[in-house]
C-alpha cells in the first residue's frame, strides 16, 4: 500500500441551475488575457449537447485518453510516446479554434464616437483573432438550453446506441447542466503524453499542473486529454489548464468555481488512495467494472491501518483528519451516490457527479397517482424524462446498474424526509428499501441540501 | 514485466518516461504511470502571481435585479480585477441551508464595464445642439434664455431633435454641461411650470441614495418622480385590490418550509438565481414541486410535474383547479376546521353582499352590505358606510371589528383588530332558516370573440331590510360552477363537463392541461395545505403577470392561496417575484428621496398613463368601449383615454402636468383672486376655465419638456411601444406604421388634435456608465461612476439583510456618483434660480391616498363625476387634494443637502403608522454635524453619500429598533392586540452604514411590513396579520375575494373570472396566430426575462455575449421554424404595426408551437443590422410593443383601491402582443 492524498471534488448534478456563474468567476479570475480568450478553464454544458470543444466526447475523431490493449496493457489512444516523438511537429488531432469558437469582441467605441450619421450607430463583432468584422456562428456555449437542438444536440455522443430512448420533440424534452473542470486524473493521460515531461501531478495534493517553464508547446497534451481540458495558449505558446486554484487550496479556501457555485452544489476534499492499485485498476477488463475498480483504489480514511501508512507516507495529521471528514470521500464511498465522468477513458477521473433525478414524470400526469407517493415514485424512476441510459453513457460506461441505486436513493430520501417535515413518524423501511438506515439517511440529506459551508469544503 | 501485470504498452516509451529520473527533479511514478514534484515549483509562479491582490472590498451590483448579493471586489495596483461572492451572510438557522454564496454570472462579469470600450468616461453634448446652445450663450449671455432661445425656435429645435441617436456626440466639461441641463431645467420651471420635468430612476431598493440624488432635487423642484412598478407591468394589482398592500412575499430563505411548491410562470433559475437553491434543497425534505411553464424553462428539470398551459390561459387553470377545491372542501355540509377558521376571522368569505335588480330585471352581485344601510345599532357610528356586515349563527347581522371603518377616526380606536369576539359567521347562507335560492347573473368571457356571456346561476339569499344579500363564499361558488342540492341555473354536471366554468373540463379547453392532472393538483394542494397547517407555496413570475387581465389571473391564483389557509404563514402563500424589490428601510427612504423633510405632498406619477398620453399612444387606440368592456355595455361611449381624463379629475390617479398652465401661475391666480388654492382650483374647475393638461395633450403647453435618466435605460427596456417614444417624444426616425384611431374610434372628453407634435421633449439627460439605447438618444450625457466606485445601501425582499456599496476604486476619468452629479446640477441650479425664480408658491394636484382617511371619499364606490353635474368638485373628496408648497428656487442645493426641519415639526407617517422622530434627528445632528448658514442651518447634514445611507437607516424601523417598537405602540392603540413585543428583542438596536460595511446585517421586525422576523424566523408576509389579528388594509380589513367598485361591478370583475388573452387580430387587424404570409408565419410574442443580462444591463457585456449567441436572438420552436424555413442562427425578421425587429433565431424544440420569446431588454446596439423593411436600424423588444390599458387599474378613491406610488396604477402590459417572423432574405448590411 502506497498511501497519497489527492484534493477531490463531487458535483451535485442534481442541483446544478446551469447559471455558470462558475465559468464566468473562473475565467475572470485565471484566463481573462490575451492569448487565453477562447479558454474556459471551468465550462458548463447542456446536455443532450455537444459541449465545448464541440463533440469532444468522440474520441474516435480525437483519440484521447487511454485504451487497454488485448494483453491488458494500457496505450494511449492516440498512439505511444514513440509515435508522439514522431508527429510532434503535426499533430493532427486537435480541435482547431473552430471547434472551441472563434473569440470576438465588437467595435464598441463606435457608439461614442460615432459621428452624426443616418441611422443610430451600432457595434459590429470583430474577430480577436483575426481583429476583422466577422459573423458570429459558434461560442463556448453555443447549445446552451438546447438552443439549436435539432442540429446539435441530436449529434450528442452520449446518443449514439440509445437514439430509440432519446426524441427531440416538445413533450419529450429533457435536459441537464454539466459543469466541468479538469479531472485532476488519477492516471493522466495529457502528462503521459507531454513529449516535455512539463505536466506533473503534485505529489502533496494529486492537482495536475502545467510546468509553465517546462512546457514547449508541442500541444500534445491537448490531444491526449480525453476531456479536452488542457489548452493552448496562443499567445505564450503554452499548455494550459485548470488549476483547481492551488494558491487558493494552498491557504485553505476552495477554488473559485466551488466557492462561487450558487447553487451550492460542489464539494471538495481529500481523497487517500493506493498509487499501487491505479494502473491496475485502470487496466480492468470490462468497462462495466471501472467504477469499482476506481473506488476500490480509495482508502478508508478511518481504518487504523490506512492512517498509520499514511503517516508513514509523510502525509500530515491534519490532512489525514481532513481526509476522515472528507465530503468526497463520504458521497463516493459511503452514501454511494457519486460518479465518475467518463471512466471508460481509463484516466480515473477525480471529479465525480451526483446524476441529476430530473422527476417530471408524465406518466403519472393523467393517470391520477400521486408522484410523491413513495411507491410510485419509485416506480417512476424507470420512465425519469432524463433517460437512465443517457446517464449511464456518461458517468457508468453504459452500465445502467449504478446510476438506478443512486435515483434511487435519492428519491427515498425525498419520501424519508417527507415524512419527518409533516411531522409525521419516518418510516424506516424507506431508506431499508435502498440499503440505508434511518441514520444514514438523514446524514445524507444534510450533506447535500443543508450543506453548509464548512461542510461542503 | 509478465504480460498479465498491468503496464503500458510500448518499451521505448516507458524508457523515455523511465529516463527523466535522472533529468528532473520531479519524480516519476514506480509503475511508469505519472510524474510528481512537490511543493513551491517555479513553474507554479504564474498563478500565484495572477492570484495576488492589494485588497478586497465588499461591494454589490445596483442593477434592477432581486439578487441584492454582496460581492468581494478584487483590487490590485489600483485596478479592478474581478469579484467573487462573500460567504459571510449571517445564519438563516441551524437546520436549513445558507444565504451563501448569493450571484449569478451577470453579477460576476461585471468588472468588464470598468474600463470597457463602452464606458462613458466624460460628459458628452450631441454637437449639433452644442453648437446651438455656445452660439446663443455668446449672443445673450445667461445661459437660462440661450436655451430658452433654441427650444422656441422651431426650427431649430427640430434640427437638433431629429439628430437625436443618430451620432454626433461629443465631449464637453462638467461646468458647461451642468450649466446646460441645470438651465433647462430653470426655463422650464418659469415657462411652463415644474411639472414639464420629470424623472425616471427605477426600484430604490438596489441603491436607494443613487436614486435619492435626482429624486430629491426634482421634488425640491416640484418635478414629479415616475412610478417603475405599475410601468414595468411588474406591479400585481391583484394585490392592492385583494390585500391592501402593495406586494409583500416571502424571503426565499422561507421556501424552504413549504411542503408543497408550485413555480407558476415563475422561472428560478434563471431570474432568481442567486435564490435557486433553496428550492433544490427543499426537495430533498420532501417537498412537492409542480413547474407551470409554456416552454420546457430551466426549472422545469427540478419539478416534479410540468403543467403546461397554453400561453395567457393561466386563469383559466387556476379556476378549474378552484372549482375543485370549492366543491369538495367548501361546498359540502361540513368546511375542514383548518379552511373555516381561517376564512371567517382573514377573508370576506362570510362577508354580505347584496343582490341588485338589474335593467333586464335578472339579478346582480351589487355592493358590500355596510353597517350604515340599514338599521343597526352600528349605523349610527362614526364612518358607518365603511363597515361591512356578516351574518351569524343566530341569522343576526354583525359588524366585525377592524374594517376600515374602525382604521380612522377616535371611536375606532383599540377597535381595528380582527378579533371576531363572540361573532361567529356564517359563510354560506344555504340553509340558513330564511335563506331563498335566487339566480343571479353571471359572467364568462370564454367566448371566442372574447365578449361577456351572462350565465344564471342561482346561490342562497335572505332578506335584510329591503335587501336581498349572500355571501362572498355563496358568490364564488356560483361564478365557479359548483353546484349544491336546490340552486336553480346552469350547473356542470362532473368535472368532465366542458360547458360551464370552472370545471377541469372547461379549463382543459383553454389550456391544453388534462382535467385529471388539474383535480389531482388541486386535490393535492388543499390536503397539503390541511396536512402542514398552510405550508403550501405559489412563485409567481413575469410568466403570469406581464399580461392585460393579470389581475384577473392573479386573483384566480390567490384565490388558491388565500382560501386554504396558506396566507401568513411561513412556507405557505403567494410569492410574488417580479420586480418587487424590497426597499427595507422604505420610511427613511420615502421621506429622503421626495424630500418630505422639507415639503409635501410629492409629486408621483404613474408611469404608464404619462406615456401613454405624452408619447401619443393613446391615438393609436382602435380600442371602443365595446372591446374595453367586452359588451357589458358599462363604458359606453368612451375610450380608456376618456377613463384615464375621468380618473385623473376625480382625484384617482395622479396626472402629471396637471393642468393646462403653469402650476406656479396657478397660485399667484388664486392670491390674485384672494383665494385659498383649493377653492379657486375647483371654482375654475368648475366654471370651465381652467383644464386638465390630460384633456389636450397635444398642446405645447401640456407637453413634457425635460425628463432625467439615471439607472435606467427606458428606451432600451421597459419603453413599450419604443417607437412611438422616438416619434412623438422624441421627434426621431421610427418605425411603427400603425394608423391613427378613425373618428368613431376617438376620445370624445379630450380634445383630438389633427396632428400629433414630434419631439414634445426639449431636454433628454441620462447618467449612465455605459453606452446604452437611452444614452444614444439622449440630448446630454453624463458620466456616471459605477457600483464598484461609490457607496450607497442594498436591499431587496429575497433575503433579510442589508448591506452596502464601497468605492474598490474612486470614480475614474470625470466620472461621478449620481449624488454628486446631481449636487452639481442642484447647485448650478441654484445659482441660475436667483435671477430667474427666486421663491415660488406651487399648486400640487394631489391623488386621494391609501393608508389615509382620504381612501373613504367614494362611499360604496358609486362612482359620481363633477364634470357631468352628479356632484361638485370638491377637493380631497371628488377631485384631488389640492395643497400648495413654498419653493425657495435659490435654495435647493442647500435643502437637498441638510435634513429638513418638518421631520421635527410632523413627524414621520409610513403606511397610516405616524413617528415622532426628535430624537432621531437629534442623533443625526451628531453623527451628521449640522449644516451652517443657509436654508438648512443646524439641521443635520446630507452632504455625503454616506451620511445620505446613514440617515435613511436611523429613520426607518426595519434599522432602527427604537422607530419600529414606536410604530407598534401606536398601531397597538389603533388594533388593542398586542405587537410591540416583536421588536422588543431589538429595541436598542441601530444599524450604522458602518456596520454594513462589515457584513450583512439582518433587520428588525417593524410596522413598515406585514410579517414578523422575531426570533430569527425567516420573513413570510401577514403573518402579523394573521398571529396578531391585524387587519389587512381593506375595505373589510380581511384579504377580499370581492370588489365592490362600480367599474369592477360594470366590467363584471368583481369576483375572479378568466379572461383570455387580448385578440390582437380583432382589435388591431394583425395576422391570425398561425397563418403564413410574406411577412412569416404569425406567432405570439413573448419577451421574459433573459439568461445573459439583467434587463438590458449585462447584455452588452462581452463575457456574457460569448456565452450566449453574442446578439439579439429570438426562441422560435422547431416545428414553426420548419413553417417558414427558418434555420438555427438564421437572420430573421419580425414585423408588426409597432416596429421591426432584426435578429437571429434559435431554432429549439423546448419551445412550444406557436409562441417566439425574445428576451426582453436586448439593446439594439450590438450587432443590429438595418431592417430589410426599412433599411433602419433594428428595433428593441418593445419595438414591437404598444401600452395597452385597463381601465379598472386607475379606478381609486376608494378604500384599498386608492392610490400610492408604485402601490397600484395601470401596468404597462406587453404579453398579449403577437408579431410575424419570417427569414431574411438580402445580406445583412449595418
Amino acid at each position: 500500500m502506497r498511501v497519497m492524498a489527492q484534493m477531490a471534488m463531487v458535483m451535485n448534478l442534481d442541483k446544478c441551475i446551469g447559471c455558470h456563474t462558475c465559468s464566468v468567476t473562473c475565467k475572470q479570475a485565471w484566463t481573462n488575457r490575451s492569448g487565453t480568450e477562447y479558454v474556459w478553464f471551468n465550462n458548463v454544458e447542456t446536455r443532450p449537447g455537444l459541449g465545448y470543444p464541440r463533440s469532444y466526447e468522440n474520441q474516435e475523431e480525437w483519440k484521447g485518453g487511454w485504451v487497454r490493449t488485448p494483453k491488458g496493457r494500457l496505450k494511449l489512444r492516440a498512439g505511444g510516446r514513440m509515435k508522439k516523438l514522431v508527429t510532434i511537429f503535426s499533430n493532427p488531432k486537435m480541435p482547431s479554434i473552430q471547434d472551441y469558437y472563434e473569440p470576438w469582441t465588437y467595435d464598441y467605441e463606435t457608439l461614442l464616437t460615432s459621428p452624426a450619421t443616418k441611422n443610430f450607430p451600432v457595434a459590429k463583432p470583430i474577430s480577436l483573432l483575426s481583429g476583422k468584422t466577422m459573423n458570429i456562428e459558434w461560442s463556448a456555449n453555443w447549445d446552451d438550453d438546447l438552443a439549436g437542438s435539432t442540429e446539435h444536440a441530436v449529434r450528442d455522443e452520449m446518443i449514439k446506441g440509445i437514439e430509440d430512448k432519446v426524441k427531440f420533440e416538445f413533450e419529450q424534452t429533457f435536459m441537464f447542466y454539466l459543469p466541468r473542470i479538469c479531472e485532476h486524473c488519477l492516471n493522466p493521460s495529457c502528462a503521459a503524453s507531454c513529449p516535455s515531461g512539463a505536466i506533473y501531478k503534485r505529489e502533496e495534493d494529486g492537482i495536475v499542473l502545467v510546468d509553465q517553464d517546462r512546457c514547449r508547446g508541442w500541444r500534445m497534451c491537448v490531444s491526449g486529454c480525453p476531456y479536452k481540458k488542457v489548452y493552448f495558449n496562443h499567445k505564450t505558446g503554452k499548455a494550459e489548464k485548470c488549476t483547481f486554484c492551488y494558491p487558493r487550496i494552498e491557504v485553505g479556501i476552495p477554488t473559485v468555481c466551488a466557492e462561487t457555485c450558487v447553487g451550492r452544489l460542489r464539494y471538495i476534499g481529500l481523497v487517500l488512495y493506493d498509487a499501487d492499485k491505479v494502473l491496475e485498476a485502470a487496466s480492468v477488463e470490462n468497462e462495466h467494472d471501472l467504477y469499482m475498480a476506481q473506488r476500490e483504489c480509495f482508502l478508508d480514511p478511518e481504518d487504523p491501518e490506512v492512517q498509520r501508512a499514511a503517516r508513514e507516507a509523510g502525509i500530515p495529521e491534519d490532512w489525514i483528519d481532513a481526509a476522515q471528514r472528507s465530503p468526497v470521500w463520504a458521497l463516493i464511498n459511503k452514501y454511494e451516490v457519486a460518479l465518475p465522468l467518463h471512466p471508460e477513458y481509463r484516466t480515473m477521473p477525480m471529479v465525480w457527479y451526483i446524476p441529476p433525478l430530473s422527476p417530471v414524470v408524465d406518466v403519472i400526469k393523467d393517470t391520477g397517482h400521486d408522484a410523491e407517493d413513495r411507491d410510485n415514485l419509485f416506480a417512476a424512476i424507470e420512465a425519469l424524462r432524463i433517460p437512465v441510459e443517457y446517464l449511464a453513457n456518461l458517468f457508468t460506461a453504459g452500465d445502467v446498474g449504478p446510476v438506478n441505486d443512486v435515483l434511487r436513493k435519492l428519491a427515498a430520501m425525498r419520501s424519508y424526509m417527507r415524512d419527518i417535515n409533516l411531522g409525521r413518524d419516518p418510516d424506516d423501511s424507506i431508506p431499508a428499501a435502498v440499503g440505508m438506515d434511518g441514520e444514514s439517511m438523514y446524514e445524507m440529506f444534510r450533506l447535500l441540501a443543508i450543506a453548509k459551508y464548512s461542510e461542503r469544503y | 514485466m509478465s504480460d498479465t501485470k498491468p503496464g503500458f504498452d510500448g518499451g521505448l516509451s516507458d524508457a523515455l518516461v523511465a529516463s527523466r529520473r535522472f533529468f528532473t527533479r520531479s519524480k516519476v511514478s514506480d509503475d511508469l504511470r505519472t510524474i510528481t514534484a512537490k511543493g513551491g515549483r517555479e513553474g507554479d509562479a504564474f498563478y500565484r502571481d495572477r492570484w495576488a491582490h492589494d485588497k478586497v472590498v465588499r461591494s454589490t451590483h445596483g442593477v434592477n435585479c432581486t439578487g441584492s448579493c454582496s460581492w468581494k471586489v478584487y483590487v490590485k495596483d489600483g485596478i479592478i480585477t474581478w469579484e467573487a461572492q462573500q460567504t459571510d451572510y449571517p445564519s438563516a438557522g441551524a437546520d436549513r441551508p445558507e444565504y451563501e454564496p448569493r450571484g449569478c454570472p451577470r453579477g460576476a462579469a461585471f468588472s468588464w464595464y470598468t474600463y470597457s470600450p463602452t464606458r462613458v468616461r466624460h460628459p458628452y453634448v450631441r454637437g449639433v445642439l452644442l453648437d446651438m446652445f455656445r452660439e446663443a450663450k455668446e449672443q445673450y449671455g445667461d445661459p437660462v434664455i440661450a436655451w430658452g432661445s433654441i427650444v422656441q425656435d422651431p426650427e431649430k429645435a427640430k434640427r437638433y431633435k431629429s439628430a437625436r441617436g443618430k451620432g454626433g456626440l461629443v465631449r464637453a466639461t462638467w461646468d458647461e454641461v451642468s450649466e446646460i441641463v441645470a438651465a433647462a431645467h430653470v426655463y422650464t420651471v418659469k415657462r411652463w411650470g415644474p411639472d414639464r420635468i420629470a424623472g425616471f430612476s427605477p426600484i430604490p431598493a438596489m441603491s436607494p441614495v443613487s436614486y435619492t440624488s435626482g429624486a430629491r432635487f426634482l421634488e425640491l423642484i416640484g418635478a414629479p418622480m415616475l412610478s417603475f412598478y405599475d410601468w414595468y407591468a411588474d406591479l400585481p394589482n391583484a394585490s392592492p385590490q385583494m390585500f391592501g398592500d402593495q406586494t409583500d412575499v416571502p424571503e426565499s430563505g422561507d421556501w424552504w418550509d413549504a411542503g408543497y411548491l408550485m413555480m407558476w410562470g415563475s422561472n428560478v433559475p434563471m431570474t432568481r438565481t442567486p435564490d435557486a437553491h433553496w428550492m433544490t434543497e427543499a426537495r430533498y425534505r420532501g417537498q412537492k414541486v409542480i413547474a407551470v411553464a409554456p416552454d420546457y424553462a430551466e426549472n422545469v428539470k427540478f419539478a416534479d410535474e410540468w403543467v403546461t398551459p397554453a400561453p395567457g390561459t393561466d386563469g383559466a387553470l387556476a379556476m378549474g383547479m378552484g372549482h375543485v377545491i370549492l366543491k369538495e372542501f367548501f361546498a359540502g355540509d361540513e368546511v375542514p376546521a383548518f379552511f373555516a377558521d381561517y376564512n371567517k376571522r382573514f377573508t370576506d368569505l362570510p362577508h354580505l353582499v347584496s343582490l341588485d335588480v338589474a335593467e333586464d330585471g335578472t339579478y346582480r352581485p351589487g355592493k358590500f352590505l355596510v353597517a350604515g344601510d340599514i338599521d343597526h345599532p352600528e349605523g349610527g357610528t362614526e364612518n358607518t358606510m365603511w363597515k361591512p356586515a356578516v351574518m351569524d349563527t343566530a341569522g343576526e347581522v354583525r359588524i366585525p371589528r377592524g374594517s376600515l371603518g374602525h382604521r380612522f377616526g377616535a371611536e375606532g380606536e383599540g377597535q381595528w383588530n380582527l378579533d371576531l369576539g363572540d361573532i361567529d359567521p356564517l359563510l354560506t347562507l344555504h340553509g340558513a332558516a330564511s335563506a331563498e335560492a335566487v339566480e343571479i347573473g353571471l359572467p364568462r368571457f370564454d367566448a371566442p370573440d372574447g365578449r361577456v356571456v351572462h350565465e344564471s346561476r342561482g346561490v342562497p339569499a335572505v332578506r335584510v331590510g329591503d335587501r336581498l344579500v349572500t355571501t362572498v363564499l355563496d358568490l364564488l361558488l356560483a361564478q365557479y360552477g359548483v353546484a349544491r342540492p336546490g340552486l336553480p341555473g346552469a350547473w356542470p354536471e362532473s368535472y368532465e363537463d366542458p360547458t360551464v366554468p370552472a370545471t377541469p373540463a372547461w379549463q382543459e379547453q383553454h389550456t391544453g392541461v388534462p382535467a385529471a392532472q388539474v383535480t389531482r393538483l388541486a386535490r393535492e394542494w388543499a390536503q397539503n395545505a390541511i396536512d402542514t397547517e398552510g405550508r403550501g407555496m405559489i412563485l409567481l413570475g413575469a410568466g403570469v403577470n406581464h399580461w392585460y387581465h393579470s389581475d384577473q389571473i392573479y386573483r384566480a391564483i390567490l384565490l388558491l392561496t388565500t382560501i386554504t389557509g396558506t396566507q401568513g404563514r411561513n412556507g405557505g402563500g403567494w410569492a410574488h417575484y417580479v420586480g418587487q424589490e424590497k426597499i427595507r428601510p422604505i420610511m427613511g427612504f420615502q421621506h429622503m428621496a421626495f424630500a418630505l423633510d422639507w415639503q409635501r405632498p410629492p409629486r408621483h406619477m404613474n408611469q404608464t398613463s404619462y406615456w401613454y398620453v405624452n408619447t401619443s399612444q393613446y391615438r393609436y387606440d382602435t380600442f371602443t368601449a365595446d372591446d374595453l368592456d367586452a359588451g357589458t355595455g358599462y363604458f359606453a361611449g368612451k375610450t380608456v383615454m376618456d377613463l384615464l381624463a375621468q380618473s385623473a379629475r376625480l382625484g384617482w390617479s395622479p396626472s402629471y402636468p396637471t393642468f393646462d398652465r403653469s402650476s406656479l401661475a396657478l397660485a399667484d391666480e388664486a392670491e390674485a383672486a384672494g383665494m385659498e388654492a383649493g377653492p379657486y382650483v375647483a371654482q375654475e374647475l368648475k366654471e370651465g376655465r381652467l383644464k386638465f393638461a390630460i384633456e389636450d395633450p397635444e398642446a405645447e403647453e401640456n407637453h413634457p419638456r425635460v425628463l432625467s435618466l439615471w439607472r435606467s435605460n427606458l428606451l432600451g427596456s421597459s419603453a413599450k411601444g419604443n417607437e412611438y417614444f422616438l416619434r412623438h417624444l422624441l421627434g426621431t426616425d421610427s418605425a411603427a406604421t400603425a394608423k391613427e384611431a378613425a373618428p368613431d374610434q376617438r376620445p370624445t372628453g379630450v380634445r383630438w388634435a389633427d396632428e400629433a407634435p414630434e419631439g414634445k421633449l426639449d431636454l433628454l439627460l441620462t447618467l449612465d456608465f455605459r453606452m446604452t439605447s437611452s444614452t444614444i438618444f439622449s440630448d446630454v450625457v453624463l458620466p456616471a461612476a459605477t457600483w464598484y466606485e461609490k457607496h450607497d445601501l442594498s436591499t431587496t425582499d429575497m433575503h433579510p439583510f442589508v448591506h452596502s456599496f464601497n468605492p474598490a476604486i474612486a470614480p475614474p476619468w470625470q466620472t461621478k456618483s449620481d449624488w454628486e452629479a446631481w449636487k452639481t446640477i442642484a447647485k448650478k441650479f441654484s445659482e441660475l434660480a436667483v435671477t430667474h425664480l427666486g421663491t415660488r408658491k406651487d399648486v400640487i394636484a394631489k391623488p386621494l391616498w391609501h393608508d389615509t382617511p382620504e381612501a373613504m371619499a367614494t362611499e360604496h364606490g358609486v362612482v359620481k363625476d363633477w364634470r357631468t353635474g352628479e356632484c361638485d368638485p370638491v377637493p380631497g373628496k371628488t377631485m384631488p387634494v389640492i395643497a400648495v408648497a413654498e419653493r425657495d428656487y435659490t435654495a435647493i442645493y442647500d435643502k437637498m443637502t441638510s435634513i429638513g426641519p418638518l421631520l421635527e415639526k410632523i413627524g414621520m407617517l409610513t403606511k397610516g403608522v405616524a413617528y415622532d422622530v426628535k430624537r432621531e434627528i437629534e442623533i443625526l445632528r451628531k453623527r451628521n454635524g449640522v449644516a451652517h448658514g443657509g436654508a438648512g442651518d443646524g439641521q443635520p447634514k446630507v452632504e455625503t453619500d454616506v451620511q445620505m445611507a446613514d440617515a435613511m437607516l436611523h429613520l426607518a424601523g426595519v434599522s432602527n429598533g427604537h422607530l419600529a417598537t414606536q410604530g407598534f405602540k401606536f398601531l397597538e392603540k389603533r388594533t388593542g392586540t398586542q405587537l410591540a413585543d416583536l421588536s422588543a428583542e431589538h429595541e436598542g438596536k441601530q444599524i450604522t452604514f458602518a456596520d454594513t460595511q462589515v457584513a450583512p446585517v439582518p433587520v428588525i421586525t417593524s410596522p413598515e411590513w406585514s410579517g414578523s422576523e422575531s426570533g430569527g424566523r425567516r420573513y413570510s408576509p401577514f403573518t402579523i396579520n394573521i398571529e396578531r389579528l391585524k387587519p389587512f388594509h381593506t375595505l373589510t380589513g380581511r384579504q377580499q375575494f370581492y370588489v365592490d367598485h362600480d367599474w369592477f361591478l360594470g366590467t363584471r370583475e368583481m369576483l375572479p373570472v378568466y379572461r383570455p388573452p387580448l385578440n390582437m387580430s380583432h382589435l388591431f387587424g394583425e395576422p391570425e396566430l398561425g397563418t403564413t404570409s410574406e411577412l412569416g408565419v404569425s406567432v405570439r410574442y413573448l419577451t421574459p426575462h433573459n439568461k445573459w443580462s439583467i434587463h438590458s444591463e449585462y447584455q452588452d457585456n462581452l463575457f456574457m455575449l460569448s456565452l450566449s449567441r453574442g446578439g439579439q436572438s429570438v426562441w422560435i420552436s422547431d416545428r414553426d421554424a420548419a413553417k417558414v424555413g427558418i434555420k438555427d442562427n438564421d437572420w430573421i425578421e419580425m414585423v408588426n404595426r409597432n416596429g421591426v425587429v432584426a435578429a437571429r433565431a434559435i431554432v429549439s424544440h423546448r419551445m412550444p408551437e406557436g409562441t417566439v420569446y425574445m428576451h426582453h431588454a436586448q439593446d439594439r446596439l450590438i450587432d443590429v443590422p438595418l431592417t430589410e423593411r426599412d433599411g433602419k436600424r433594428g428595433g428593441i423588444h418593445n419595438s414591437l410593443t404598444r401600452i395597452v390599458m385597463k381601465p379598472n387599474h386607475v379606478v381609486g378613491g376608494y378604500a384599498q383601491l386608492s392610490y400610492f406610488f408604485n402601490y397600484i396604477g395601470p401596468i404597462g402590459n406587453n404579453r398579449d402582443e403577437v408579431t410575424t417572423i419570417r427569414k431574411r432574405r438580402t445580406p445583412v448590411e449595418y
